[in-house]
């Protein structure tokens, strides 16, 4: 029955290109996913303080956007307990050591520096889904689910 | 006197399937012929519940042999991890004589079921349980590196390493300032 499921999945990013091929990398893996875009962390919050929004499980948040950034959305995410169920993975281009560990100390739990090509985005994606998957079905401790990729 | 009968399988078996499942009360839906979605899962006591009043129409429930026999191959791995004494066979040894089902099943249905394989599922744990011991034992890596039945530290570090992305020091690190942060707070 579980793994009839969909998995919720959702991204914030305002590069069109990147949320394309972003969808299209899950369309191609073989999980049943169910994938949400926002243009920016504004869209993305309003979606989400809705009452009856389905929560994604992975919330893909990239950190550069306009009207709010993916760390405004990372820390009123995280003030917000109704949010607890979603693993948030930050989804961007900077590899800077600093910048992740303070994603990081904020309560991200995975870090992606963007693939640049896309069977190393498809693997990436996977890998993420399938690793959050054993913290939703395997009784694993999320406080300590920390992934850098 | 002699009556003939025309059957209409799809919706005998549909009716079959509503009556009995409306027992449960539970939210259910049947998207597809052969399907069936709870909108809650099942405890597992009305799982036994359902499958042994279906068995009695000849309806037989697929996923969740499948279903249970990953649990049983989870619970045992747990207990092969967080047990007090590691087994002395290799894992797929211990599993398969465990189970009485060859490893090459085994770890197709857990494949299958899971996404993952049953040896990068085992890696997960340990490492899992390294974390909980760096964060609520305050044990050294030295010391868990030998609790978790590894060679040495370094093989311990850089399979933490691989596994998560990050070192066991920075995870270390990582987890202190979130605690010092939400103490701030």
């Amino acid at each position: 029955m579980l793994q009839k499921e969909y998995i919720h999945i959702a991204l914030a990013d305002d590069d069109e290109d990147d949320r394309l091929f972003f969808t299209d990398a899950f369309s191609e893996l073989k999980m049943k996913t169910k994938v949400d875009t926002f243009k920016d962390g504004h869209e993305l919050m309003l979606y989400l303080n809705q009452e009856d929004a389905i929560l994604p499980q992975v919330l893909f948040l990239d950190l550069n956007m306009p009207r709010k950034n993916g760390m405004e959305c990372l820390q009123e995410i995280k003030a917000n307990p109704r949010f607890d169920s979603m693993a948030i993975a930050i989804y961007s281009t900077s590899s800077s050591e600093e910048h992740i560990e303070e994603t990081f100390v904020l309560g991200a739990n995975i870090y992606i520096k963007k693939p640049s090509d896309f069977n190393a985005l498809k693997k990436v994606l996977s890998d993420v889904v399938t690793l959050n998957w054993q913290y939703h079905t395997s009784g694993l401790n999320k406080d300590n689910f920390l992934l850098r990729m | 006197m002699k009556l003939y009968v025309k059957f209409d399988f799809t919706t005998i078996c549909r009716k079959v399937l509503e009556e009995q499942l409306q027992h449960f009360n539970h939210k259910f839906r049947i998207p597809a012929f052969g399907e069936v979605e709870f909108l809650e899962p099942l405890q597992p006591q009305e799982m036994e519940e359902l499958t042994a009043a279906l068995q009695g129409y000849g309806i037989e429930v697929i996923e969740n042999q499948k279903t249970a026999l990953v649990q049983k191959i989870k619970d045992t791995i747990t207990e092969m991890v967080f047990g007090e004494e590691a087994p002395t066979v290799k894992a797929s040894v211990y599993l398969a004589e465990k189970l009485n089902h060859s490893y090459g099943y085994l770890s197709n249905v857990f494949s299958e079921v899971t996404y993952t394989s049953i040896e990068n599922y085992i890696i997960i744990q340990k490492i899992e349980l390294a974390k909980q011991l760096i964060v609520n034992a305050k044990m050294s890596l030295t010391e868990i590196a030998f609790q978790l039945n590894y060679s040495s530290v370094a093989h311990l570090s850089t399979q933490f390493k691989n596994t998560t992305g990050i070192t066991p020091s920075q995870f270390q690190r990582i987890i202190a300032k979130r605690r010092d942060l939400s103490n701030q707070k």
